[in-house]
């Protein structure tokens, strides 16, 4: 029992990562309807760009993040800006295409600077470091971290969202991008806002990634998966609704490991195929 | 308004011009096994099985306005159906290539159900993550070699040049019958109806065509021709693995043949192989740097030059090979009736 208690609770700590992946999907997609089949590599690439930081600087995770963080923001606007704003429109094959060229570009350009082999970024102390719930449960302090900034990151973003100029200004051009921009927004500029913010969760969530496991170049799609499942499971429209996914599939993944460690990313696709074909809206639908 | 008279015209000049060229080169590349070197016909099926599973991918996209990254779902099913027939029974392996298209058109049946509850570029990775669960149900079940792939020993018997010159006609033939399906798909009612889906889905609704019927059809034909694309190709690879079976490789290098070829055209697809097929000649010794290469050039085609080679040309010169559009003309009176 104590120990179906404790896989449930490392599966808990496993969706806060989902979760923070999602988050960053979830809000490109919420506000311009973007697929970006990229995320997952845009996330190993802030991982290899925060290792690379981090290594010869000597200036530790959080030191390099510092570095990471404004590049991520510059990085993902411009990208927006110079890119992507030219595929948005009713067909998806733009969007889909480009990003999907985007994924091989930067798996292979990865791959190339920094060779197959996993890496990961020192975290020190904290890669060991655990604190101890009850009896028998034992959580690791990183992985507790990460799930409390996943939770502090949809927070934020639902308070952005639903309380802040900002984020009324994003809903609206979500809406409505024509009588937006006839109430003087610029929907570029404010898909590139979008994009920006984004991209700060990819360069938080890659940093994570990198502390708490090891990344390889090609690791991208399998994070976009989870990203993807996470969103559509929590049901498109609130980030809480994002964050509850992320949490459901860390669950389900964590479950399938302790069946036979061959099926648990199997079962965590199942779920969301079972999710889709019972609740297509997801389990948490709510317009926003 | 008693009306003109008039035709329905399809065919043009260059059609004709380009079905008996068409025959012609069938009818060369049919005399390979009798000369040829076995590396070029082993290229010719490889590119084979990447054309037939462009072309597919292409009328799923680029007609049905259906983008999937999944369709290696169907081309992985097709491998290992003829896989399993090939190594658990006594059925001829060539025969089982049938099998293998048809095995994965069943199945297109009830991943239909689960695909189509999303749209756009949720459809896109959703199918993905199909792809993705038969890929690891595959790699968990030993009997059929688990994760590192299985041979297929049911080739042993047959001698070397029969098995190169059956799987070579097998493959060129495929090619041919594909290319013909989806151009009568396309001149068919059906087709018809998926051009104007495509086009309008609310319009078309109201004109009565049934959407999700034609969109399942086309799902389905695709499905069959992934199968195809993937029992032909493991018949010449001989081994067959779930990462190479289902690999997301296929969809992408799909991708590439028809942005490049250009889609929504029967001709893209060939011309994009083609141009495909060069560049891996050419700079594949390059390795992560060509496929750096390869994902750029789709990028600066899709935003730059979105109708492709093709689109582009025949935009210019009104060319068009395999003419899907009804034209209408007015017959001229020539013979004026006299007062």
């Amino acid at each position: 029992m104590i120990g179906w208690m404790d896989t449930i609770v490392q599966g808990v700590l496993l969706g806060g990562l989902y979760a923070l992946f999602a988050l960053g999907q979830s809000l490109i997609f919420g506000v311009m309807r973007l697929t970006n089949v990229a995320h997952g590599d845009f996330i190993i690439l802030a991982a290899f760009a925060a290792f690379t930081f981090a290594g010869p600087l000597n200036i530790g995770p959080l030191g390099a993040f510092v570095f990471l963080l404004p590049l991520a923001v510059v990085f993902g606007y411009a990208m927006q800006r110079l890119v992507l704003n030219g595929t948005l429109g009713k067909d998806p094959l733009p969007s889909l295409v480009v990003t999907f060229g985007l994924s091989i570009v930067i798996q292979n350009v990865l791959q190339e600077i920094f060779s197959a082999d996993p890496r990961s970024i020192p975290a020190g102390e904290l890669t060991t470091a655990s604190v101890r719930i009850v009896e028998g449960i034992a959580v690791g302090t990183l992985p507790l971290a990460i799930f409390v900034i996943a939770l502090l990151a949809a927070a934020l973003l639902q308070w952005v969202f639903a309380r802040t100029s900002v984020g009324r200004v994003f809903r609206a051009t979500s809406d409505d991008r024509e009588t937006a921009e006839l109430m003087g927004l610029d929907a570029r500029v404010v898909y590139a806002a979008a994009t920006a913010l984004a991209f700060a969760l990819i360069a938080l969530a890659g940093l994570l990634q990198g502390m708490r496991t090891t990344v390889a170049p090609t690791d991208g799609p399998a994070l976009l998966l989870y990203a993807f499942e996470a969103v559509v499971i929590g049901g498109l429209g609130s980030f809480w609704g994002t964050f509850s996914g992320g949490i459901i599939l860390g669950v389900t993944q964590a479950i399938g490991f302790r069946l036979d460690p061959g099926w648990g990313i199997w079962l965590g696709h199942v779920m969301f195929l079972v999710v889709l074909l019972v609740r297509p809206n997801g389990l948490f639908p709510k317009t926003r | 308004m008693n009306g003109v008279p008039f035709t329905v015209e399809r065919g043009t000049a260059a059609s004709r011009v380009a079905g008996i060229s068409a025959l012609i080169v069938v009818a060369f590349l049919s005399t390979f096994p009798w000369w040829a070197e076995s590396g070029w016909m082993r290229e010719f099926n490889e590119m084979a099985c990447y054309l037939i599973f462009a072309m597919m991918w292409n009328l799923l996209a680029g007609y049905g306005g259906m983008v999937s990254i999944g369709q290696q779902a169907y081309l992985g099913l097709g491998g290992y159906t003829l896989v399993a027939f090939g190594n658990f029974t006594t059925l001829n392996p060539f025969l089982a290539v049938p099998l293998g298209a048809l095995a994965a058109m069943i199945a297109a049946f009830p991943i239909s159900r689960i695909a189509f509850r999303l749209q756009g570029g949720y459809f896109a990775i959703g199918t993905w993550v199909i792809a993705e669960v038969l890929r690891l149900t595959i790699a968990n079940i030993s009997a059929i070699g688990g994760g590192s792939g299985t041979s297929l020993i049911a080739l042993r018997g047959i001698e070397k040049a029969t098995r190169e010159s059956v799987t070579f006609w097998m493959c060129l033939a495929s090619v041919v019958a594909s290319v013909g399906l989806v151009y009568w798909f396309l001149r068919s009612r059906q087709g018809l109806a998926l051009l104007a889906i495509r086009d309008n889905e609310v319009a078309s609704e109201s004109q009565g065509v049934d959407v999700n019927r034609t969109k399942l059809w086309v799902y389905v034909v695709a499905a069959f021709g992934c199968g195809l694309a993937g029992a032909l190709y493991f018949l010449g690879n001989l081994r067959i693995s779930p990462d190479a079976a289902f690999s997301v490789n296929w969809t992408a290098f799909s991708i590439f043949i028809v942005m490049v070829g250009g889609i929504a055209t029967i001709e893209g697809p060939i011309i994009g192989v083609i141009i495909f097929y060069l560049l891996n000649r050419l700079f594949s010794d390059y390795g992560t740097w060509y496929l750096v290469g390869l994902g750029l050039l789709a990028i600066i085609v899709m935003t730059r030059f979105p109708k492709g080679v093709w689109g582009t040309v025949s935009g210019r010169f009104a060319l068009h090979l395999f003419p899907v559009q009804r034209r209408l003309s007015i017959v001229k009176p020539d013979t004026e009736v006299k007062p």
